[in-house]
């Protein structure tokens, strides 16, 4: 076997680096102390062709593939994890789910805007009683002619204040549990669809997390993605691949974080020597090395198997579980290899074990990646 | 308008060069290679020229192994519309007159209107290809420019590079040579959409026989390679900034007699 990127991956690759390195990275801390959405970098991600990956040139993407999108996230999340969070949600969670099931007039309307990067996606599955349990889902659409209304709360969007378009669950059947649960595609300043709140968060904190309420919101039946009854399947299709893109930005996170440590190991001197030379020092850094190749690895397996069209759903359970288990500590131990300057804010290392966090938690927390990889493992369903 | 642009693959500006097994090159192997930045900014200035002029064609010229592929490629990624690779593993020592007689062949054989290229690429810093290839081909060349704009009636240039305290503007013929200097533009990054177009692009590969050159002895022989002395370490100046400067001023006049 082979585990090698092709030509066009490499410069993928160097595309997002350079990008990364020339435009996110030296304002990261000042997005991150600030709380401020980067629209302008945002805006250049469109024009390079980063918030389409894989989808096909003709829809407005880039015509690339799964493995190029998480190499590519690497690179921007090692430099920004607001970024990242912001490319994967327009990527994996709206343009590929709109791409799969979505009608060619759907795709048209919708797709080439996010993919191009002239548009803005967001995902709004979760709800105050349906984060882990996603099927337990209250908003309600019901029909009414040609029409959808649509009436409920949705928690903790990603993009949620600066999307042009949303992805929205909700129940057009309350007895049929999940079957009965369907995707809409609604637009912003569609009346009755309304943005109260927008969250303070421990990190991201460029990446905008925002709640929606929807009153008597009438969304017209053409904007539902996909059959009545099969917006589940929708959300957790999107989420496998989600959960690609997540893996990859604890990678790039960790990435960081580890990078930063081993040119802090080099340079500070305790007792004499530099602290790298301390063998327990070395011990973090050989771990850090090491889990973070094996969650990149597990993050390439998954975005490989994608491409070649195989099942994917529990590979990308376990990159997303080890990359965001590993991005944790990683960033933890990075802290603690720069010692007390580490806990400080002008280091960036603290940025990164607060950015780490959030990949154990969204798109399935690491309890419900277990409880994913055990179900498939048992023949559970 | 045909516009050729010479490129150079050279090693990645961040590699720690050592001096190779054979002490007439440099260890090659864990490099990254990369398009020579002053490269660059002539393939952004071509690519503009097309842009600007709405039509025309830009060509990207490399020669050397195998591996000059990847920096064809990335000026396709960037947006020229084809490129000519000299496969010739002897190019990657020759000396700079060779070079420029391979490329002053394929310059006669492309019959562009213009040639642009870096004012010199930053491995061996000869700057000399680009004045060779003009003096070859006996057209007229302005090196170090800092800016350029093409007459409407694509008959002349007029081209602009820095001299101590100002800018020197001049008029050239076309057919010419320009060398572009840092400043030229801001060159741009290959888009998603150019890389993954780039691969349906043409390289055209050439031998030397093609071009009817001579790939002979060079003129200019590389005796060795010879690694710098280790730089002393930095020293730091202990104590309160009043004496801390006041000694700092010393060394500086006394030791190094920088002042
Ligand atoms: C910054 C941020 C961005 C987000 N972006 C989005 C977005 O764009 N779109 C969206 O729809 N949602 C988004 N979310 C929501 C996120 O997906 C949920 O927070 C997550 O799924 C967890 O749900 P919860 O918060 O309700 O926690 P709960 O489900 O209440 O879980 C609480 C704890 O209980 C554990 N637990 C729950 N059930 C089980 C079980 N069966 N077995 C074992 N343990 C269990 C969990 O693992 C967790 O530790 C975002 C959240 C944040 C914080
Ligand atoms: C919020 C905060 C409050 C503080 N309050 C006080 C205070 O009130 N008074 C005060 O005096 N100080 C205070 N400190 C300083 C604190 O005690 C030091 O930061 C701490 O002792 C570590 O020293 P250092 O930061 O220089 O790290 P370093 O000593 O540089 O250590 C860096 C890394 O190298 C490791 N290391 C170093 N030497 C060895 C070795 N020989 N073997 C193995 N590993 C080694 C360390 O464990 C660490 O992981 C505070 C620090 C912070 C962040």
């Amino acid at each position: 076997m082979r585990i090698e990127l092709t030509d066009e991956q490499q410069m993928i690759r160097e595309l997002a680096r350079e990008f990364a390195q020339k435009e996110v990275e030296p304002i990261a801390a000042q997005l991150d102390r600030e709380g401020r959405f980067p629209h302008e970098t945002v805006r250049r991600m469109g024009e390079l062709g980063l918030m389409g990956i894989a989808i096909p040139e003709k829809y407005g993407g880039g015509g690339a593939d799964t493995v190029s999108y998480v190499v590519a996230l690497e690179e921007v999340a090692r430099a920004c994890a607001s970024h990242a969070v912001i490319m994967s949600v327009n990527n994996s969670l709206v343009a590929d789910p709109i791409h799969r099931f979505g009608s060619e007039e759907q795709k048209e309307r919708f797709l080439v805007p996010l993919a191009s990067g002239r548009g803005l996606g967001c995902f709004a599955l979760t709800e105050p009683q349906a984060g882990s349990d996603a099927t337990n889902q209250a908003t309600l659409a019901v029909r009414d002619g040609d029409h959808y209304a649509l009436t409920g709360r949705k928690l903790f969007v990603t993009n949620g204040r600066e999307a042009t378009v949303a992805l929205v669950f909700c129940q057009t059947d309350r007895d049929k549990g999940s079957r009965g649960i369907s995707a809409f595609l609604v637009e912003k300043g569609t009346p009755g669809f309304l943005v109260p709140k927008v969250e303070d968060k421990l990190g991201l904190r460029a990446s905008d997390t925002a709640e929606f309420v929807f009153e008597e919101c009438r969304v017209p039946e053409a904007n539902r993605l996909g059959e009545e009854g099969l917006g589940f399947k929708v959300a957790m299709t999107a989420l496998d691949g989600g959960r690609i893109g997540i893996a990859a930005q604890a990678v790039g996170i960790a990435r960081a974080a580890y990078e930063a440590s081993l040119a802090y190991a080099r340079e500070r001197k305790s007792f004499g020597v530099p602290i790298g030379q301390h063998q327990m020092v070395q011990w973090m850094l050989a771990d850090m090395a090491t889990q973070l190749d094996a969650a990149r690895l597990l993050t390439w397996r998954a975005a490989a198997l994608k491409d070649r069209g195989e099942p994917y759903g529990v590979a990308a359970a376990m990159a997303k579980l080890y990359a965001s288990e590993m991005a944790m500590k990683v960033t933890t131990d990075a802290i603690q290899v720069h010692g007390g300057y580490g806990y400080i804010k002008e280091y960036p290392v603290e940025r990164y074990f607060r950015d780490a966090k959030i990949t154990q938690i969204y798109e399935g927390t690491s309890q419900i990646q277990k409880l994913v990889i055990a179900r498939q493992l048992l023949d559970l369903g | 308008m045909k516009v050729l642009v010479l490129v150079k693959q050279v090693p990645d500006t961040a590699t720690q060069v050592k001096v190779g097994s054979d002490p007439r090159a440099i260890a090659t192997t864990g490099i990254t290679w990369i398009v020579s930045p002053y490269d660059e900014f002539a393939v952004e200035e071509a690519l503009r020229i097309r842009e600007k002029r709405g039509t025309g064609e830009v060509v990207a010229v490399s020669g050397g192994p195998e591996r000059v592929k990847e920096a064809l490629r990335s000026c396709l990624a960037m947006g020229a519309d084809r490129a000519v690779h000299v496969l010739d593993p002897a190019l990657e020592g020759a000396d700079t007159l060779t070079t420029a007689r391979v490329l002053a062949a394929v310059i006669q054989q492309e019959a562009p209107q213009l040639v642009l290229t870096g004012r010199q690429a930053i491995d061996d810093d000869t700057g000399a290809v680009g004045a060779q290839v003009a003096e070859l081909l006996g057209w007229p060349c302005l090196s170090w420019i800092m800016e350029e704009a093409i007459a409407e009636d694509g008959a002349t240039v007029r081209a602009g590079r820095q001299v101590e305290g100002a800018l020197e503007l001049f008029d050239l013929p076309l057919p010419c040579v320009l060398t572009a200097q840092k400043g030229l533009n801001e060159p741009r990054y290959p888009t998603l959409k150019g890389i993954m177009g780039a691969k349906k692009k043409e390289i055209k590969e050439l031998g030397p026989g093609d071009l009817g050159v001579n790939v002979d002895g060079p003129q200019l022989e590389l005796v060795r390679l010879e690694a710098l002395p280790p730089r002393p370490p930095g020293r730091i100046i202990p104590g309160e900034p009043k004496e801390a400067v006041r000694e700092l001023v010393r060394v500086l006049r006394e030791e190094a007699k920088a002042i």
